[in-house]
């Protein structure tokens, strides 16, 4: 069965995943509360991010066949751009800007969103404009390359103008403000008090779901058929017409400004920014939750996205506790636990299942 | 009247070696045109730079009396030129179906902003195009094998998809590579009535053929090249009685 | 015009380093047209074994001389490079070779993942002091005056220099004049042709990545003796620029590829120190690394066959 025809008539099945999937999202959080307390709910908010950006680097990745290396480095342009728009920092750099501004520079969050979007988009077309015509391997490396300009760029602009602040990063970041609401401050709703975490998650989840939505309509349209056919054969895809240059681009720009957003998002939540959270680890780390999941295939991608993103604070939780069960003490820290994981996994996806783990069932019917 | 397709003095070097020499085609619409030669002739080169695979040194093109600048795959496939490949290049990952729907890509204008809100206009340009896309399967006579991936087919039925990909970007030139190459006779047969059928509803054709026999009973005209030269041109059977082509074919020296 | 000299040195050790790295990349590319991208990380995990190798030396012969507990640690090294760089191709790119292009890419990312982890666990995150087993006193090469600083070089650079060229040259010996050079070129160009005059492609092949191996290791043990320390991320950097050199002196050309590394090095040293001297400091050695990566894009985007390649693709 294709995805469009599923996609034009749902079938029962698809149906009843659908609300069991909203029913599951709405309810994770007292779940994963209940389990692991805040934590575990923060874990969920980073896994919504980090959703987010997958879905990014699918588009670009799964849908269009261009792998890019140096995604995280839109995340780190939204990440920046809200850090700016909404801390403290250029007022203390620019006397004249802070006697301009004397309430602080507070830009809300509805501008800085579709802000930090643009702009990592134009970034990427930026990018895509001299770089998408090399193929594959060249392509890989030069973005990895872009990837850590922006990382070095960030670490260093902190001479002669200090925009970035250096390796220390921008902090008192605002935190989010939706209709005069505070999310990082516990809020009272309906009686119940709720965390600051778990207003979060809603406000990711619905925007996770948003941009879901956009890639299962841009998966299933003429646009998503022609980059399956440059990820397919991009000679074939020419050869019938297809400007691939453009569409490539177009991938790039989208992809990267879900990128942007997911940065703006993270800057405001953790209320502060510093370079070193948008190495090329991170851009691997994503780059295995989109592999893993089965390059294009968007449920894949989520479920690649949880168990990536769980599987940090899993293994803390239980890694820690039975190593010092076995040996007395932690020997082995998670993170490596983790990264050892990710390593492993895109060799074995690669190597047995290049279709991913949970492949669209297009790719698995052979 | 004015041909439809209009080629002239084309000539391409690799390093030392003249690939094509000041070759000139010319197609009138609704032909059946061949072109053959002995291996390493430069068909395959010739067709390549005509459909902007490869740059020419020197060449003039006019396509429905426009000039055409073959720099870029894509642009002379929209001004109307549509080819198949020798090695068949299909897109594995989709179905059949959606393989000729992509086919449409370059007569419909569906774009990003139709795809996230599919406003009316949206929807029936897609439901145009699935409609469109699986007239053309069952033209070629694959109708019933739409939902199937397309690397489950059989070899002759993926060659006949790639065709159906073709019309579907209704080419004023339909320019096929090889198509016959690695079938059997009864599959050649088959492809045959296809061509005249394509033929027959009055569209033009290019062949680049290496079976002479079906080159012979289909073509209206023939061009042959040798060396990056064409030795003859012309119908059928006065290029089967002529010399010089015999000779390409069955090297010098040999009579009879 | 010390800047210049004393870059020019600096320039000429980090190009050699460059150069041997670089030389494994297009070997690989050159036959099987993929990028290992864990090659970086064999060099890492070659100057982390040499070190542990010195060690284990120092402690079981301690009255041998530096230089030859140096030589023995690098042999050591190079084959158990050798050896990892060929487990390496048997078990994350050989049943990838027909696999769509981003596959074997996707798996030397893993490799590389796994590499570092490795090393992780075996040697911490922490840099681990490298002993300098050569002369590191200052050499003058010319005398300061009172502005100027003279330019300077030590023993450990200058064998740097003369061990990458003779192991260059003899890798070009070995490639143009032997049997084995010829049948790895003979792979690289057509594997099935090659097999039918009788040579196992499979095995020319794992030789070629045991050869770049044993070159990453060399490299990466120089590296740390210039420099004085090892660690488990030492290599992701200098793989991106030997990448980058062997692009620039164009992909699958040996001596592209030592050209390539020798530029690259320079263009790094004399650009990160004129651009030093030119914003006072601002604008100095901490942008290094941009300059490798813009030559790159530079590279990809202008000249993609690089300085002595051929053209990739018969493109209009």
């Amino acid at each position: 069965m294709s995805l469009s025809i599923a996609m034009t008539q749902p079938t029962q099945r698809a149906r009843i995943g659908l609300v069991l999937f909203a029913l599951a999202l709405l309810l994770a959080p007292w779940i994963a509360g209940q389990a692991g307390g805040n934590a575990w709910v923060r874990m969920l908010d980073f896994a919504l991010l980090y959703i987010m950006l997958a879905l990014g680097l699918n588009i670009v990745v799964g849908y269009a066949g261009l792998l890019d290396l140096g995604f995280i480095a839109f995340y780190a342009v939204g990440a920046y751009l809200a850090a700016l728009l909404s801390s403290p920092h250029l007022l203390t750099q620019f006397p004249a800007l802070a006697a301009a501004l004397p309430h602080g520079l507070h830009t809300s969050i509805w501008i800085i969103v579709p802000l930090a979007g643009l702009m990592a988009a134009g970034f990427g077309m930026l990018l895509g404009a001299p770089t998408l015509r090399l193929r594959g391997d060249y392509l890989a490396i030069v973005t990895l390359g872009f990837g850590e300009i922006i990382r070095i760029f960030m670490r260093n602009l902190d001479r002669p103008l200090n925009i970035t602040n250096g390796p220390k990063g921008i902090s008192s970041v605002d935190p989010i403000q939706l209709f005069g609401v505070n999310l990082a401050r516990t809020q009272d709703i309906l009686g119940f008090r709720v965390p600051s975490v778990y207003l979060y998650y809603y406000l990711f989840a619905v925007l996770a779901l948003l941009i879901m939505f956009a890639c299962v309509r841009l998966q299933d349209s003429r646009i998503g058929r022609a980059w399956l056919a440059i990820r397919e054969d991009e000679d074939a895809a020419q050869a019938m017409g297809l400007n691939t240059r453009r569409l490539k681009l177009l991938a790039f720009a989208i992809g990267a400004s879900f990128g942007g957003v997911g940065g703006a998002l993270f800057a405001s939540f953790q209320g502060f920014v510093s370079p070193e959270s948008f190495s090329l680890n991170e851009s691997v780390a994503v780059l295995a939750m989109v592999v893993l999941g089965g390059m294009g295939h968007i449920p894949g991608v989520i479920l690649g996205c949880v168990l990536l993103a769980a599987l940090p604070e899993v293994l803390r939780a239980t890694m820690g506790s039975v190593q010092q069960w076995l040996f007395g003490q932690v020997l082995v820290d998670p993170e490596i636990i983790r990264q050892l994981f990710y390593g492993l996994a895109l060799i074995l996806v690669m190597l047995y299942r290049p279709a991913g783990v949970w492949p669209a069932s297009r790719e698995a019917a052979r | 009247m004015s041909a439809l397709l209009q080629i002239e003095g084309v000539s391409k070097r690799f390093g030392g070696v003249n690939a094509l020499s000041e070759v000139n085609l010319t197609i009138q619409a609704g032909q059946v045109y061949g072109l053959i030669g002995p291996n390493g002739a430069g068909k395959t080169t010739f067709f390549n730079v005509m459909t902007g695979l490869y740059r020419a040194d020197a060449g003039r093109f006019a396509l429905a009396g426009t000039p055409y600048e073959p720099s870029s795959v894509h642009k002379v496939a929209q001004a109307g030129i549509a080819r198949t490949f020798q090695n068949i290049r299909l897109f594995n990952a989709m179905t059949v179906l959606e393989n000729v729907m992509v086919g449409r890509h370059v007569r419909t204008r569906n774009g990003v902003w139709a795809a996230l809100v599919r406003h009316r206009r949206a929807r029936v340009e897609e439901a145009e195009t699935r409609r469109i896309a699986q007239h053309w399967l069952d033209y070629v006579g694959i109708g019933e094998l739409a939902e199937r991936r397309a690397d489950t087919l059989s070899y002759g039925h993926q060659r006949r998809l790639e065709i159906a990909r073709a019309l579907a970007t209704e080419p004023k030139l339909l320019a096929l590579d090889e198509p016959a190459a690695g079938m059997n006779a009864a599959e050649k047969l088959q492809l045959r009535d296809l061509l005249e059928k394509i033929r027959n509803d009055g569209r033009t054709l290019l062949l680049i053929e290496h079976d002479v026999k079906l080159v012979m009973g289909l073509c209206d005209r023939i061009t042959v090249l040798d060396h990056g030269q064409v030795i003859a041109e012309g119908a059928p059977h006065d290029v089967r009685s002529n010399p010089a082509v015999i000779e390409a074919y069955l090297g010098g020296g040999v009579h009879g | 015009m010390d800047i210049f000299i004393q870059q020019l040195l600096n320039g000429l050790v980090l190009g050699s380093l460059y150069a041997l790295i670089a030389l494994g990349y297009t070997m690989v590319y050159g036959i099987l047209r993929i990028i290992n991208f864990a090659h970086g990380d064999v060099l890492m995990i070659g100057a982390l074994i040499g070190l542990c190798a010195i060690h284990l030396l120092q402690s079981a012969f301690p009255s041998l001389p530096n230089v030859v507990v140096l030589i023995v640690a690098t042999l050591i090294a190079m084959a158990a490079c050798a050896l990892l760089a060929g487990i390496i191709e048997r078990v994350a790119y050989r049943r990838l070779r027909n696999a769509p292009r981003l596959a074997p890419l996707i798996s030397g990312l893993g490799v590389s993942l796994l590499l570092q982890t490795v090393a992780m666990l075996v040697w911490t995150r922490n840099p681990q002091l490298f002993p300098q087993l050569l002369p590191l006193d200052p050499i003058e090469v010319t005398s300061g005056d009172i502005t100027h600083a003279p330019a300077i070089t030590n023993m450990t650079a200058i064998i740097t220099v003369v061990i990458a060229m003779l192991v260059m040259g003899g890798l070009l010996l070995l490639v143009e004049r032997t049997r084995l050079g010829r049948s790895m070129r003979a792979v690289a160009e057509n594997p099935q042709v090659a097999s039918l005059m009788g040579i196992n492609p499979n095995a020319v092949i794992v030789l070629t990545f045991a050869i770049g191996g044993a070159l990453a290791a060399l490299a990466g043990i120089m590296m740390a003796s210039n420099y004085g320390s090892a660690h488990f991320y030492m290599g992701f950097l200098p793989g991106i620029k030997a990448f980058t050199a062997a692009v620039l002196g164009g992909i699958g050309n040996l001596k592209g590829a030592m050209l390539g590394g020798v530029l690259l090095g320079l263009i790094e040293a004399l650009g990160t120190g004129y651009m030093g001297e030119l914003t006072d400091g601002v604008f100095g050695s901490n942008y290094q690394d941009v300059f490798a990566f813009m030559v790159l894009i530079a590279v990809l985007v202008l000249r993609p066959s690089g300085l002595l390649g051929e053209r990739l693709a018969v493109r209009a």
